[in-house]
């Protein structure tokens, strides 16, 4: 009696937000998929579907298949960005969390205040720091370096990423590592490890739904991102983020929403794949 | 007996406060030894730095016969029982204990095996496969202990590892480490702020408080033999008196003079008189050597907690008959009842049961043990 009046008070506070998540999550998910297998006409085909895996066209006289390409292209720099920033965010974290109280803060709030910023503004000011008379280049040549040619370039476009992305995988990798408990590596040391041993068969194992979470977090919106690749790579690499908003702004709706209901998928199979793979690591092969 | 471990004159401090202050203590092969002590007095600071989780500011830490101060843990052959246990939680009970032999890349055969043996010793044979948050805190105490103890360290140290279980099964578990300790002839060191749990488990009691060794010797006698007030409160129940030797096997305290089995002290030295609560004997008023009313009468089970006032003094008495509140009674003490320590810091501190409840004082006096760490880190 008493846990039915529980349950529906929890019910009664959460229905705000499943209003919520109706309204603006499951409702605008369904006219992706509604859009994507219709046509203009609101009548079911796969048209637009089938469009994105066999419309061709021709690349330095090479016949390719164009959204496959544009595809590939978007996953490949968002792997190396999502690489380089777990590369670079595992450390810092690792360090951020075994630091004193007030270093970590400083190291937090460095962190944080570029999220301050506009994204924009960021991405202009990679811009004016990357061209070929931009800063960088001034000061390299200041310094008697040479010059560098980065504008342009995919090197620029995952710059870009990685700036714009890196707190998204630093802080789920700091709060996981903050908590870990520090008798676990005493344990370990006690047990015969020494520190890099302790790192690859306590620390990591323990961190890795830090690192899944900061993955899913750089990887989605660097697969999907438009605006740096238009900036930072000169319009050159067109991305599928670009492919989408392009159609969409020809007042394409239907095919726009065809090329995102199949990015969807493909991110949803990639994170329950490495979903599937870390939980299998962090419970010793045992099925939870 | 071959000494194993050896501190010599080892002192630490946080943050300028003195833990351990010139500690000198040998362990010996194959004993039980327990640091025993309420929380702040170093207990837990003497472990970690056998374990290697701290360095001493002074002194020598000896193992077999080498200085090992600067050697990391993972290279000596001592082992830890954690407070909290500290057991991987994502690796399952089986993997847990094979966590030391697969460090050293054992063959698969062998980590099976031993694994398999360990797990019996601790009776989860059945659990091998079982994840670590699906065990009670009495089974985790367990796998602990197996993953400790597969390495066959030299030496086990045990951190209040009983701490968290429930009466019961404490007393379980104190038969069974013993039995282990036995049966794999492994030194093991524990550290318990629990007397009972000193007295019932040791070969060798440490009495520690503020940074400072106060008594080694067996539980017998640290219990019989208390060298100050602090040792004599804190193991067990005592009645602390002032006294005066007026000649050998002579005392006198609480106004009357009394015979003794102690001797060897100045003429008219002042001492402490320990006299433990269910060594004194209840007697008709006119037969007593001391007189006096009682105050308050609690049932505990096996005996009555009898509250006397002998002069202003409040004396506590463990008996078996009945007596009530406010009659007045007479005490009769043997010779071989009375212990006479030598006059310390402690004394005066301790002994007296005007405020009653030890509880309220250790509360008063410390923090919860559960802060201990914190307060010694």
């Amino acid at each position: 009696m008493k846990q039915a009046l529980t349950r529906r008070r929890t019910a009664g506070l959460l229905a705000p937000y499943s209003v919520w998540a109706l309204l603006f999550i499951l409702v605008p998910l369904a006219f992706v998929a509604y859009y994507a297998f219709t046509d203009d006409t609101f009548a079911f085909t796969t048209e637009h579907i089938l469009r994105f895996f066999t419309a061709k066209s021709a690349v330095d006289g090479v016949e390719v298949r164009t959204y496959l390409l544009i595809f590939w292209r978007s996953l490949k720099l968002a792997l190396i960005s999502t690489a380089v920033c777990l590369l670079l965010g595992y450390p810092f974290a690792y360090i951020m969390a075994r630091a004193g109280q007030r270093t970590q803060k400083i190291m937090l709030t460095l962190i944080m205040i570029p999220m301050w910023m506009n994204f924009l503004i960021r991405t202009y000011a990679w811009m004016t720091i990357l061209q070929d008379t931009g800063i960088l280049n001034g000061l390299l040549s200041a310094l008697h370096l040479g010059r560098v040619h980065i504008i342009g370039t995919e090197t620029a476009v995952i710059i870009g990423m990685v700036y714009d992305y890196f707190p998204y995988m630093v802080l789920p990798l700091y709060s996981i590592m903050a908590k870990l408990d520090p008798r676990l590596l005493e344990a370990a040391r006690d047990l015969g490890c020494n520190s890099l041993s302790t790192l690859r068969r306590v620390i990591f194992p323990l961190s890795l739904p830090g690192v899944l979470s900061g993955v899913t977090m750089v990887l989605i919106p660097s697969v999907s991102t438009f605006y740096i690749s238009q900036k930072l790579g000169s319009g050159k690499f067109f991305l599928i983020g670009d492919a989408i908003e392009g159609q969409y702004t020809a007042n394409n709706l239907h095919f726009a929403a065809a090329i995102a209901f199949i990015l969807m998928l493909a991110l949803l199979f990639c994170m329950a794949l490495m979903k599937y793979l870390t939980n299998r690591q962090v419970y010793g092969g045992e099925t939870p | 007996m071959k000494k194993i471990i050896e501190l010599k004159n080892i002192s630490k401090s946080f943050d300028g406060e003195t833990v351990l202050d010139h500690i000198d203590l040998d362990i010996y092969d194959n004993e039980f030894l327990t640091l025993l002590g309420p929380s702040g007095c170093g207990k837990t600071t003497t472990l970690r730095i056998i374990g290697g989780f701290e360095q001493p500011d002074a002194g020598d830490l000896v193992f077999m016969g080498q200085r090992i101060n600067d050697l990391p843990p993972h290279k000596r052959s001592v082992n830890t029982v954690f407070q909290k246990y500290a057991l991987f939680p994502h690796l399952n009970v089986f993997e847990n204990v094979a966590f030391p032999l697969r460090e050293r890349k054992a063959p698969k055969a062998e980590i099976e095996e031993k694994v398999n043996e360990m797990l019996a010793l601790v009776k989860l044979s059945n659990l091998a496969k079982r994840r670590i948050s699906g065990l009670s805190g009495g089974q985790q105490q367990r796998v602990a202990i197996a993953r400790a103890l597969i390495g066959h360290p030299k030496v086990l140290l045990l951190d209040e590892p009983l701490g968290a279980l429930d009466l019961k099964l404490r007393k379980d578990m104190q038969q069974e480490l013993k039995k282990i300790q036995k049966a794999t002839g492994i030194t093991f060191v524990f550290v318990t702020h629990d007397q009972e749990e000193a007295l019932t488990m040791s070969d060798t009691v440490v009495v520690m408080s503020e940074g400072k060794i106060q008594q080694i010797g067996t539980p017998i006698d640290v219990y019989n033999e208390p060298v100050n007030a602090f040792v004599a409160d804190f193991i067990g129940e005592s009645n602390i008196l002032d006294g005066v030797m007026l000649a050998d096997y002579k005392v006198r305290f609480s106004g009357q003079t009394f015979p003794c089995v102690d001797a060897g002290f100045a003429p008219r030295e002042a001492v402490d008189v320990v006299v433990r609560p269910e060594d004194v004997d209840i007697v008709p008023e006119d037969k007593g050597q001391l007189r006096g009313v009682v105050t308050s009468v609690t049932f505990m089970g096996v005996h009555y907690e009898v509250i006397v006032d002998i002069g202003g003094f409040k004396w506590m008495i463990q008996t078996t008959d009945f007596v009530d509140v406010d009659e007045h009674i007479g005490l009769y003490i043997e010779p071989d009842a009375i212990h006479i320590m030598k006059k310390s810091e402690y004394s005066g501190l301790y002994g007296d049961y005007s405020s009653f409840s030890n509880e309220l004082d250790e509360l008063e006096e410390d923090p919860a043990p559960a802060e201990e760490s914190e307060a010694e880190e």
